[in-house]
């Protein structure tokens, strides 16, 4: 198994590299492959949607491009700059919400940029909060300012809304949106929420059998209605590809769907 | 600053129970007397038992008598003496037993061959009952302080191990991976997350060892001891001062529970985190 890594992209010609360059990614466990050849590129500040089933390999994908996995054979480029959002808050409770936003952090002004991120997530009066008295939602989005204060080029969100309530999330999903008009990362976001992927991003891709099988552009204005009738029409096309038939929808079902 | 409003001690279970009692309004006393009372009743029959006679002021003084006793012991300075001879004993060996039992279990916490190394060694040792080391030590070190001291530290380092190795093992790996994320490297990682991860288990095992402490001390100072508690213990034991013996118990339990509060208020310190109390 080799992997070729290579990290640093600085390019910004007029014809920009991608930010995110994977070809042939794979990885299996124990006779088992998860990912069977994974083709994906991430132009800069493009927000991509990972969508797949439970099982598909999409996290496992996720910790191959944060680091975390390093099992993983095949052609990945990526920026150093990168930062996570889990699906967990992660914040270490025995730090503080501002030390926890700029832990691992060096140099003069650290703090005061970790309060700038606070400020941008609506949190700055909880800087000296411990994390324990913090609500689901108040925790995630610190963890999204312990992401942004370092400036990433990539954000890499592992389903970091399944946790939270319904109308928190609605919240979290307009923060987010914002946030990535101002800083213009590129982001890949993992998640099995048709709507939150149609919701936010540029580009949906479908994770199944190992391989990218789908890749739509989303091509709604923004800000993005569910009332749309192209918005109802692209769930329902996400979601036969998913292996999903809405009730009542007069679709068929895919062969391939059964298969799995 | 009054963090022990911040603890709520009450179980939950009690407070539910006792929101039904609280209607019948009967009289209260605060909680921190009732807390005596127990105690009180007791020490108020066994002095009743005494007047009466059925108790036999040889085989058990009675609590006057004791409260007596123990005052001339503190006048005469010999109790000072004696108690700080066994406190210095026991803070000695602690501070080397907690040490080495820190040290020993971030190295088989943290590294695989620290883990092979040293885990094994451990819990084997530990299962020898401490005070039979005793005859060893005072031939290796003789019958002066440092058989004694040895002897507390080596009582104390396994509680600390034990409970600070098992804590470092279990910290939550996700806060790991998300430390990794962040660009923390082996020591970041060490002293943002595993550190204050297992700080919580070592408090725990802290506890134990100085409850170690004195349950070995009695014992090493009633051999070879010139000085200390348990030379005052063996002494009266000889001349069936019943009176000495149960001061002395009551020393213990004192000096016991004098250790057990700086643990309890090292906890409130260290662990504001777990609480969420803020305001310092």
């Amino acid at each position: 198994m080799e992997t070729r890594l290579q990290r640093d992209v600085n390019g910004r010609g007029p014809e920009q590299p991608p930010v995110v360059h994977a070809l042939g990614v794979r990885r299996s466990f124990g006779s088992r492959v998860v990912l069977d050849g994974v083709d994906l590129d991430i132009a800069h500040d493009e927000f991509v949607a990972m969508l797949g089933r439970s099982g598909s390999g999409k996290t496992t994908f996720l910790r191959i491009l944060s680091g975390l996995d390093t099992d993983a054979s095949g052609e990945i480029r990526l920026p150093s700059a990168r930062a996570n959002v889990f699906q967990e808050p992660r914040l270490m409770p025995w730090k503080r919400v501002l030390d926890n936003v700029v832990l691992g952090l060096r140099g003069p002004g650290v703090k005061e940029k970790g309060r700038q991120a606070l400020l941008e997530v609506g949190l700055v009066t909880h800087e000296q909060a411990w994390p324990i008295t913090l609500s689901g939602g108040e925790a995630q989005r610190t963890a999204l300012a312990r992401a942004l204060v370092r400036e990433p080029q990539l954000l890499l969100l592992d389903e970091p809304f399944g946790a939270l309530d319904a109308l928190t999330r609605i919240r979290m999903h307009s923060l987010l949106e914002d946030l990535c008009r101002v800083h213009r990362p590129a982001v890949l976001l993992v998640t099995h929420d048709v709507d939150e992927a149609i919701l936010l991003a540029d580009r949906v891709v479908v994770l199944a059998d190992g391989r990218i099988s789908f890749d739509i552009r989303v091509g709604l204005d923004r800000p993005r209605i569910r009332r749309d009738p192209r918005f109802d029409e692209l769930r329902s096309v996400l979601l036969s590809e998913l292996g999903v038939e809405e009730r009542g929808s007069p679709k068929r079902i895919t062969p391939a769907a059964l298969a799995d | 600053m009054d963090e022990a409003s911040v603890i709520d001690a009450t179980p939950p279970v009690e407070k539910a129970l006792s929101q039904d009692r609280g209607k019948l309004g009967r009289w209260r006393l605060p909680r921190s007397l009732r807390r005596f009372s127990g105690p009180l009743l007791v020490i108020i029959i066994w002095q009743l038992l005494s007047t009466v006679g059925l108790l036999n002021p040889h085989t058990l003084a009675p609590p006057i008598q004791v409260v007596r006793t123990g005052w001339d012991l503190i006048q005469s300075g010999t109790l000072g003496v004696n108690a700080w001879a066994s406190l210095k004993r026991v803070l000695v060996g602690a501070a080397f037993g907690v040490s080495s039992g820190l040290v020993l279990a971030v190295l088989g916490g943290l590294f695989r061959i620290g883990e092979d190394l040293v885990d094994s060694t451990m819990n084997m040792l530990r299962t020898i009952p401490v005070l039979a080391l005793e005859p060893l030590l005072i031939l290796w070190f003789g019958l002066g302080e440092p058989p004694k001291i040895v002897l507390i530290a080596i009582a104390t380092s396994f509680p600390v191990y034990l409970n600070t190795f098992s804590s470092i093992r279990g910290v939550d790996n996700g806060l790991v991976e998300a430390a990794q994320t962040l660009g923390l490297g082996r020591g970041g990682l060490i002293r943002h997350v595993i550190l204050p991860a297992a700080l919580p288990g070592f408090l725990v095992g802290l506890r134990y060892s100085l409850g170690n402490a004195w349950l070995v001390l009695v014992l090493a100072e009633q051999l070879n001891a010139y000085q200390g508690l348990g030379y005052m213990l063996a002494q009266a034991q000889e001349y069936f001062q019943t009176n000495v013996i149960v001061v002395l118990l009551a020393v213990y339990g004192l000096l016991g529970l004098l250790c057990d509060a700086v643990v309890r208020l090292l906890e409130r310190r260290l662990l504001v985190w777990r609480r969420g109390f803020s305001g310092t």
